[in-house]
């Protein structure tokens, strides 16, 4: 999980980068749990799998992100691994792992209420691959 | 500064014109003094951006307390017309009828001056905040789906206030329209526990004080005096109303494409106000409001209580009413003046409160001397304003002012300034208890973070959009 966060007035900014695409949704689905918990307290007990199709690229991953956050909002599920299995400009398969909030031994960092689509992006860079998604806060 | 093109108007006023795409112009309602203080900010062009949304009339609007937000401006103002135009999940936000609620008292500063730490610490413990927090009833699926119909007055069926608090209400907190069949189970499942908890974030409840009154008639239509304790309580329809704005978001990112809406932002994503699609949206949205409404209500019931019992009073000693409570997250079917015209529109208000002018039928019988009661919080441990709203704005805004003071700071920025500093006891030696949940919070939420409210309200009433009529001074605050 390799990211940083950019400067948004409101909201909270996180530019991703992997070297393959795989890496990369893998990576942005870790990033938002970093944000959400401190991943090193959850502990890869219960293992789902999820499917999500996008109109390109960055929607997928607006809809990977938002499929993720739900579990978390949801249903309490913490994650703590992510394999991307299969990833196509619109399709996307990935392994979650991780177990479900338990309040005596996860901490939540912030609340997250969405993923927006606001400037979400997903390009090829000379080192591999980059995203950016806006999260509201 | 952002690098949209600004033409300066009068002294409130600029104008961004129309270029590109753009169907109306965009006009920003500002003074030099908070233009300068946006900096990169990237409002001005976010403006311009809901100036490309089909049907839009006369132009899209930004109030003072304008800030980037995703698709629409925080503080962004647009109205579309029924036919033509279109609805916007992100033009009202994931915070459906997020909103404010402002209830006076019969006490004085001086009477309780010395209990204000015991208030805040009931407070803290008797009304459920934070993230993940849970609200004291357990609803069936059954009576969540009435609450999400009824609204506030579900609240009050059931013991949780009084038919007066749902005539201090806007729309007597209950939207027509609300289908909850629209409402996805998703939705439904985030709300039922939700329901009577303030939220995390920028959500807070404040014990504040009258400090200054600005228009005395006003301020005794509305009931307030000088030295009197009331409680302004902010917050809204928690992750029922996110997974609305998410769910029909998602959808109509996809619907765009397929009818050929070309936009400058996906996050604009949207839906003809005459498609099925549209009036869905509408009766989730009024849903999600409805849910809203009921949660400040069962806030406002706790809060009652807890001051009661630590006070050891009873309801008429300490005479808690309603002042009035707002919505600044809504997308609203409201008839208005354009151009000389009574026009019906959809009006868009995505951090702006209505501001409707004396004398409008929408207006509580006691307030409509006065004109509808505006309320402005500030950031945390600042105070707010009670305004009331104008015929301009009524003509100018679509009915419209701001909502608030306006971040001008990012959240990690915000963080980062706070290394080494303790804000509990900064607001402290300002005279102001504050609990939270989150440490983080506080430091988010600090007041250099935000722009000055005075500046805000200035702007707003020095441009006639509404009139200032009191100023309340922060004595305690929770937040999540």
């Amino acid at each position: 999980m390799d990211y940083r966060i950019f400067d948004h007035t409101a909201d909270l900014g996180v530019e991703v980068t992997g070297a393959s695409l795989e890496e990369l949704y893998a990576g942005a689905a870790l990033t938002l749990f970093d944000l959400l918990t401190d991943l090193s307290s959850v502990r890869a007990g219960g293992v789902r799998e999820i499917v999500v199709s996008g109109e390109d690229p960055a929607d997928l991953l607006v809809n990977f992100l938002r499929e993720i956050l739900y579990a978390w909002n949801g249903d309490g599920f913490l994650l703590k691994s992510c394999l991307v299995r299969e990833v196509s400009p619109m399709r996307l398969k990935a392994l979650l792992r991780g177990e479900t909030y338990d309040p005596a031994r996860h901490r939540i960092k912030q609340e997250i209420k969405a993923v927006t689509y606001h400037q979400a992006a997903v390009e090829k860079t000379a080192a591999g691959w980059r995203a950016r998604v806006v999260f509201d806060v | 500064m952002s690098d949209q093109h600004l033409r300066k108007i009068d002294e409130w006023r600029w104008e961004i014109p129309p270029t590109g795409r753009m169907r109306v112009p965009g006009l920003l309602y500002t003074s030099e003094k908070l233009l300068r203080r946006m900096g990169a900010d990237e409002g001005p062009r976010q403006v311009a951006n809901v100036a490309h949304l089909p049907g839009i009339v006369t132009a899209s609007l930004a109030m003072p307390d304008m800030h980037w937000g995703y698709g629409f401006p925080i503080g962004g103002v647009a109205a579309f017309d029924l036919d033509e135009g279109i609805v916007s999940p992100g033009g009202v936000g994931y915070d459906i009828n997020c909103g404010c609620r402002l209830m006076t008292t019969r006490l004085r500063l001086q009477d309780v001056r010395e209990r204000i730490p015991a208030l805040v610490t009931a407070l803290f413990q008797n009304v459920p905040s934070g993230v993940g927090s849970r609200g004291p009833l357990k609803l069936s699926p059954k009576e969540e789906r009435q609450v999400l119909i009824e609204g506030a007055s579900w609240a009050v069926r059931h013991g949780y206030g009084t038919e007066a608090d749902l005539e201090a209400t806007e729309d007597g907190g209950a939207m027509a329209g609300a289908d909850p069949e629209k409402v996805s189970d998703r939705a439904l499942l985030r709300g039922k526990e939700q329901l009577g908890t303030l939220g995390s974030g920028n959500h807070f409840l404040e014990i504040e004080v009258v400090e200054e009154l600005f228009d005395e008639t006003a301020a005794a239509a509305f009931g307030l005096a000088p030295g009197q304790i009331c409680v302004l309580i902010h917050s809204g329809s928690r992750g029922l109303g996110y997974q609305v704005c998410d769910d029909y978001l998602a959808q109509m990112v996809k619907h765009v494409g397929e009818i050929g809406i070309a936009l400058p932002d996906r996050q604009l994503a949207c839906a003809r106000l005459n498609s099925d699609r549209g009036r869905d949206y509408l009766a989730a949205m009024a849903c999600a409001a409805n849910y809203a409404w009921t949660n400040r209500q069962l806030l406002m019931h706790r809060t009652r209580e807890t001051f009661e019992k630590t006070l050891g009073m009873g309801p008429r000693e300490l005479g808690m009413r309603l002042l009035y409570d707002v919505c600044h997250n809504i997308a609203k079917i409201e008839t208005l003046p354009v151009e000389g015209k009574e026009v019906r529109l959809c009006v868009h208000r995505k951090g702006a409160t209505r501001a409707f002018p004396p004398g409008h039928p929408d207006v509580p019988a006691a307030y409509r001397k006065a004109g509808q009661p505006v309320l402005i919080p500030g950031d945390m441990g600042t105070g707010s304003y009670v305004l009331a709203g104008t015929q301009r704005a009524f003509t100018e805004t679509f009915g419209s002012a701001c909502h608030g003071a306006g971040r001008v700071m990012s959240r990690t920025q915000a963080t980062k300034s706070c290394r080494g500093r303790s804000i509990p006891r900064e607001m402290a030696e300002r005279g102001v208890i504050v609990m939270a949940s989150g440490r983080g919070t506080l430091q988010e939420e600090i007041p250099e973070a935000y722009k000055n409210l005075d500046d805000v309200v200035e702007v707003v009433h020095r441009a006639g959009l509404s009139r200032k009529v009191a100023k309340l001074r922060t004595l305690g605050c929770i937040k999540g």
